[in-house]
């Protein structure tokens, strides 16, 4: 049997709120998990998805209502926190404000009596690993918000722990300090090959250092992959449409012929492929094109003759790289097209009011559960 | 080159209440040192025959042996009680949260005349025998509201997960709150501390019902108000009583602050 980093087994946690506990609030439901050794993988979902919960699971500040949380294969729901081969970086980063940067690093090791000469040394190896070596006798109330993040982030990787947990720990920090450590952790990660569990409801950082992502909704996870298939071959519109932008179309299997179907929608034929859908003939099913790879026509020419959809150019939003055409399909509803403004002419492509003819790549469009 | 001082409506306003409030207090310090058995001015001279007497007074060095240490004893029991109850309302959501605060809080509204008086009753009921110890349980009552809502804000100042970030780093529940926990709070322990000593040691109408035949100063103080010739001696004591208050007073604010400044966030 291989050895998971964290195997997560039919895991439940169910809250008693209300003065009497008689409000159940299932913050996970049933969830089961796998994450290997040495991987970088994030948790997403929107705000009251149960992520920071199932995190907590890990931890160990939870216990499950049901199922059993496993870490290097040993079952954990009678092993307290403090006695996990896991640390956490907090979202708030719950920096001790009474000790100085350096003995907020050390607590760890203080506390499991690491000789003096080993603590001092690693401490200092942690803090030149977060670019924090002169800070060490700053008390956290003297350092900026990143500064206090990386320190937390020295304080749990000084431990050297199995899993690293990191709940929204840029949630605090700017924007562009938020894309600067972006790469830094993921780098941070490589280096020390440490097995990172990373929780945030922000879809651009989980694509921009996961290795694999789980978006969670509800209590649930809906679909488990690397950026690149979830982005691509998202199986629901939820995940479609948190990760990234989507456009969502219904239609009626006219014919399948292996992975491709033939959709009627409205009175136009369109093909589409079908994903990991099941469906039959003559059932309504949804699908969703991205807008960067939605193309459209004003060519009289090809109006007709391309399969696709009919549309009108409603407004054009200029966004600096791309250009955003706000279209209104016939059957009332809106979609949105992108372009990449390569040159200036591309601005003076499409104008307001348009007939256009919508179209795409048959793999560019996918059946998604609704 | 004169600069010419305005004086607004508020100064004049601070001023009239400083001296309404200090006056006579600053009165008593001076009468401690006029030689003279009557409290009336002019002054006659200046003498430290009332101190020498006061620490020449067995039944008076007594007194004091009591209060302080009736006053050290509840109060480190109050700070710790109180301690323990701040820990529960600021970092446990349990359900009667609210009825629990209000209880621990009520001894601020009771008057303490009526506390004694009921306690008195009380301790005849269950047969507790009057003595300075029975004093001072009824002082950790009292006391225990100002440590509890003092340790409560301190602790209300930090974020309410650096005893799971404790553990998580290994150490167990009691270590987090003695490595962790404590330390934050040491300076509002020790300003609860000097609070309830204050309070205890300054107490009269409860340890008046309660002490029995073990005087605390207050109460001492009382009692030697029915011998007009030892006037002088408890105006003396009484200063000393009142400077030592405010000194510790000022001390409780002073480390109070000075923690919050030295820690505060950002």
């Amino acid at each position: 049997m291989p050895e998971y980093a964290v195997e997560l087994k039919d895991v439940s946690k169910v809250f008693h709120s209300g003065s009497g506990g008689e409000e159940k609030v299932h913050a996970v439901k049933d969830i089961n998990l796998i994450i290997s050794a040495g991987e970088f993988f994030t948790l997403l979902g929107p705000s009251g998805c149960g992520k920071t919960t199932t995190l907590r699971l890990v931890a160990g500040f939870e216990v499950p209502s049901s199922g059993e949380v496993f870490i290097q294969n040993k079952a954990m729901s009678k092993i307290p926190p403090n006695l996990r081969p896991v640390n956490t970086v907090f979202q708030n980063y719950a920096l001790f404000p009474h000790l100085n940067v350096e003995k907020n690093v050390a607590f760890g090791l203080a506390v499991k009596r690491v000789p003096k000469a080993e603590r001092l040394q690693r401490t200092k190896e942690a803090l030149g690993l977060v670019q924090l070596a002169e800070m060490g006798y700053r008390k956290p109330s003297q350092l900026s918000g990143g500064q206090q993040q990386r320190v937390a982030l020295a304080r749990a990787l000084v431990n050297q722990p199995a899993v690293l947990l990191l709940d929204e720990p840029l949630g605090a920090l700017d924007l562009k300090l938020r894309k600067a450590m972006q790469l830094e952790l993921k780098q941070i990660q490589k280096q020390v090959g440490i097995t990172f569990i990373y929780v945030t409801h922000d879809q651009e950082e989980a694509l921009t250092m996961s290795d694999r992502i789980a978006v969670m909704s509800q209590g649930d996870i809906l679909q488990v992959g690397d950026p690149v298939s979830l982005y691509e071959r998202p199986a629901t519109r939820f995940v479609a449409d948190f990760i990234g932008e989507s456009n969502f179309f219904t239609g009626m299997m006219k014919a399948i012929e292996k992975d491709i179907a033939q959709l009627e929608v409205g009175s136009e034929i369109v093909s589409v492929s079908c994903g990991i859908i099941k469906a039959n003939i003559g059932d309504q099913v949804t699908f969703t094109v991205r807008p960067e790879k939605m193309m459209m026509t004003t060519n009289p020419a090809e109006l007709d003759a391309i399969p696709g959809l009919e549309a009108d150019v409603e407004e054009i939003v200029y966004i600096g790289t791309d250009t955003r055409y706000i279209l209104r399909m016939s059957d009332k509803s809106t979609s949105v097209m992108r372009l990449q403004n390569t040159c200036i002419d591309d601005l003076r492509r499409y104008q307001k009011g348009d007939h256009v003819r919508v179209y795409w790549k048959t793999e560019d469009a996918r059946i998604i559960l609704d | 080159m004169r600069t010419k001082v305005k004086i607004s409506t508020g100064h004049l306003y601070f001023l009239i209440l400083a001296l309404l409030l200090y006056a006579p207090i600053f009165l008593l310090v001076i009468f401690s040192f006029n030689n003279s058995t009557q409290l009336v001015f002019p002054l006659k001279g200046f003498t430290l025959e009332w101190y020498r007497q006061l620490i020449q007074n067995r039944e008076l060095l007594e007194a004091v042996r009591t209060s302080v240490l009736l006053a050290t004893g509840s109060s480190i029991v109050a700070t710790f009680l109180g301690t323990l109850g701040a820990i529960a309302i600021t970092r446990y959501d349990f359900k009667a949260k609210g009825i629990f605060t209000g209880i621990a809080a009520m001894p601020l509204v009771i008057p303490y005349i009526i506390l004694g008086v009921s306690l008195l009753i009380l301790y005849n009921t269950i047969d507790i025998k009057l003595s300075a110890m029975a004093a001072g349980a009824a002082h950790v009552v009292i006391s225990l509201p100002y440590a509890l809502l003092i340790v409560s804000s301190r602790l209300v100042g930090f974020p309410n997960n650096l005893e799971e970030a404790a553990m998580d780093l290994g150490t167990s529940y009691w270590g987090a709150l003695l490595r962790v926990t404590l330390p934050i709070c040491s300076p509002a322990l020790v300003a609860a501390f000097l609070i309830c000593f204050t309070l205890s040691f300054d107490e009269f109408a409860i340890a008046s019902f309660l002490v029995g035949t073990q005087p605390t100063l207050p109460v001492y103080l009382y009692s030697q108000l029915r011998f007009p010739n030892r006037l002088p001696l408890v105006v003396t004591l009484a200063a000393i009583l009142m400077v030592v208050s405010m000194v510790v007073m000022f001390l409780a604010e002073w480390m109070r602050r000075a923690g919050a400044a030295n820690t505060s966030r950002r």
